[in-house]
């Protein structure tokens, strides 16, 4: 099969165009950690909300200094708890499920976003270092009422948490 | 050179009678791609309502009793622009290009009625639940969110019904193969072909997740469904579909806009590769739609952005042999110089100058459709109206322009009548082009910037910014622009039709020849290879996550309607 010159240099620099992004993609995934979701677990959706699951009463809760869990369900229209607040500096550790059904989770200005299945637990990590007014919103159309489902994450100075 | 000119003198009377031999291919194209532009006449009226609401101008109130809220409004525009439209316009197009590329009429025609009958059924079936307002569920439709049966029902028989036009393509391939040994298959009749072949495979995963799992617990008879399953089932799907509304554009930039700018195939061989490797490679690569997805492993998903890196690839070669090809054109025109043959083609040729306004903007969903590819880089993005800026360019214009641009040689030649205004459809590529260059940028550049979410009613949303305001008039812009493309659009092929003005000779398809006229090898015109490689690839790259989710499946999500 006959391959003109300049096709085959076309070729070439495809090839390696694309490679180069492959490298770009390994680099910021497995020496950046900047990671897509994996798998964290499975739960039902039906009792997600009984004694006993961690979505009983959702919220923030504090693990060390700076170091925090904020499990959300997400439902229609809401997330809950719709206001999280965490100093700046902190770490949080993310852990959302829906009980009805599919939704996503986005926190503005972060790379933090996800889908959030009924029955599946999505969880991301990210630390909050510029004090502010996060706003997160739901990205995936849940019903009429989608467009209003949305909460904060506050970000505070920390000035006054260490006494 | 006005459009009227494009066809290719034959002798009058053999013309005319290959016409009548036709006559029921020429009837089956003019259903298929009749049920398309009536569906899209719906769909876009609903675009520019959508546009509206996003200023914040609800328009649903005055539509209530068809179009009850933005939601429904949405959902029907997507399932008539993106399923509809395109599924009727390629069927019936490849009817066309199929049997004249082969000059032979379809070997059962009766396969292929039965095809449009099917697609036309589950059209009327569907239609009901979505104007009912029974099935707001976007045409992603996913679970748990429950829509009626008929809407699950419908959409399967429009694919099955596609399939069954596709046996019948496969019948006339193979009675062609067999009326002729040793020849090699013309162009526009493989690559439509291996087309249809890609998309029985592709569709297997979304009939899967309808007939096992969401038609049985729409009607009840399972309670409860497991939804990332259903959603892997969907992107298996969901991905080379987008190759399906793609790949006809690319049957008609390789092997009919060479001869309408007066240029040659560049490389048949290449073309013909570049359509095998569309086969390979366009389903196994759907977890790229669910990097975000719980349940899935990292691996999997980042061997699926390696895929889709591969099916890249066929589109940058694409790029390159299409550009050449037109380059011939240009230069056999009298261009000279390095960029002088581009202003030498027809552009005064509607059917031309739409086409290559597509391939233009394509490169443009070309670029962000890398960037969704990109594992990570696709969290700054996911479902925000970046993606639907960036399949506008693709789905909304390198497919929909491109066959704006079909349909002003092919309505004339089912006709038998001269298009009506050929400037008015000039004016029609133009103005589509500039409307999807406002709405494209404007929708990518509030994704990036500022995370807007898609299929969001942006008008009514509690987190609106002002900062958004000025790229959403650029938006509207673009949707002005579009509407008005579209009016003209409906004027021109209306004329056409309303007109008595009829063509003294029949309109030929055009059919580019290749510049290089040593015949293709042998492996570029054989199908088991091909076919065992997309098979065994597929079950690589979904067999064990596939095999997972399926031994772990939980039906414990009921049904939801929640609009």
């Amino acid at each position: 099969m006959h391959i003109d010159r300049y096709e085959q240099i076309w070729i070439r620099i495809s090839v390696a165009v694309l490679v180069i992004f492959m490298i770009g993609i390994v680099v910021a995934g497995w020496s950046l950690s900047i990671q897509v979701p994996g798998v964290y677990g499975r739960v039902d959706p039906n009792t997600v909300t009984e004694p006993g699951s961690p979505w009983a009463e959702p919220g923030l809760r504090e693990l060390a200094p700076g170091k925090y869990e904020a499990y959300i369900l997400a439902q229609i229209w809401t997330f809950v708890p719709g206001e999280i607040r965490v100093p700046a500096g902190s770490e949080v550790t993310f852990y959302v499920t829906s009980k009805d059904v599919q939704h996503g989770f986005r926190i503005q200005d972060t790379n933090l976003s996800f889908m959030v299945l009924p029955g599946q637990i999505s969880k991301m990590t990210h630390r909050f270092e510029e004090p502010g007014e996060y706003v997160f919103v739901c990205h995936e159309y849940c019903g009429v009422g989608h467009h209003t489902m949305a909460g904060k994450l506050i970000v505070e100075e920390a000035v006054a948490s260490n006494q | 050179m006005s459009v009227q000119s494009i066809p290719q003198p034959a002798a009058g009377a053999d013309a005319h009678s290959s016409e009548a031999r036709f006559s029921l291919e020429n009837k089956l194209t003019g259903w298929h791609i009749g049920v398309a532009m009536a569906a899209l006449s719906i769909g876009v009226t609903l675009g520019i309502m959508q546009g509206f609401e996003h200023l914040g101008i609800d328009l649903y109130k005055y539509t209530a009793p068809a179009f009850k809220t933005y939601y429904q409004g949405l959902t029907i525009h997507g399932v008539l622009n993106a399923l509809v439209w395109t599924t009727f316009f390629i069927v019936g197009f490849f009817t066309t290009a199929i049997t004249r590329s082969l000059d032979r009429p379809l070997k059962y025609p009766w396969i292929n009625v039965l095809g449009f009958v099917l697609m036309f059924v589950g059209l009327l079936m569907a239609t009901y639940p979505l104007l009912a307002n029974l099935a707001t569920v976007l045409y992603t439709f996913y679970p748990p969110m429950q829509a009626h049966w008929t809407f699950y029902l419908g959409l399967t028989l429009v694919v099955v019904g596609s399939w069954v036009a596709g046996y019948g393509f496969y019948f006339t391939l193979h009675a062609w193969r067999k009326e002729n040994p040793g020849k090699r298959t013309p162009f526009i009749a493989l690559a439509s072909t291996i087309t249809m072949v890609m998309w029985q495979i592709a569709t297997l995963g979304v009939a899967v997740e309808i007939l096992t799992m969401l038609l049985p617990w729409s009607l009840g008879l399972i309670k409860g469904t497991d939804p990332l399953l259903a959603r892997t089932y969907f992107w298996y799907t969901g991905h080379p579909l987008v190759y399906f509304w793609l790949l006809p554009a690319y049957v008609a930039w390789y092997g009919m806009v060479p001869k309408q700018a007066g240029g040659k195939m560049f490389s048949d061989s290449l073309a013909r590769l570049v359509f095998w490797l569309f086969l390979l490679l366009s389903t196994p690569v759907g977890f790229h739609h669910q990097y975000t997805d719980p349940g899935i492993p990292q691996g999997w998903k980042f061997i699926h952005a390696l895929l889709t890196y591969g099916v890249a690839f066929p589109s940058l070669l694409t790029a390159f042999t299409v550009a050449a090809s037109l380059e011939i054109g240009g230069r056999a025109r009298g261009g000279k110089g390095w960029f002088g043959w581009i202003r030498k083609l027809p552009w005064d040729n509607p059917s031309y100058t739409a086409q290559n306004l597509a391939m233009i903007l394509f490169a443009f969903g070309g670029i962000s459709g890398i960037t969704n590819a990109s594992y990570n880089v696709n969290l700054a993005v996911h479902n925000t109206v970046w993606i639907p800026g960036h399949f506008h360019l693709t789905v909304g214009s390198a497919t929909t322009l491109t066959f704006f641009g079909i349909a002003y040689w092919l309505v004339p030649k089912l006709t038998g009548k001269q298009l009506y205004k050929p400037k008015l459809a000039l004016a029609q590529a133009w103005t589509w082009f500039f409307g999807m260059i406002f709405f494209g940028n404007g929708f990518h550049l509030l994704g990036l910037h500022y995370g807007v979410p898609r299929r969001t009613m942006l008008g009514a949303a509690v987190y609106r910014d002002p900062a958004w305001t000025p790229f959403l008039i650029e938006v509207f812009v673009g949707v002005l622009l579009l509407t008005t493309s579209a009016i003209l659009f409906y004027w021109v092929i209306i004329g056409t039709l309303a007109h008595k003005k009829r063509l003294e000779k029949p309109v030929e398809m055009p059919i580019a020849e290749a510049a290089d006229p040593t015949p293709v090898p042998a492996w570029l015109d054989t199908w088991k290879p091909w076919l065992y490689g997309a098979i065994a690839l597929i079950i690589i790259a979904y067999g064990p996550m596939l095999y997972t989710l399926i031994s772990e499946m939980q039906l414990t999500s009921p049904g939801f309607r929640v609009w």
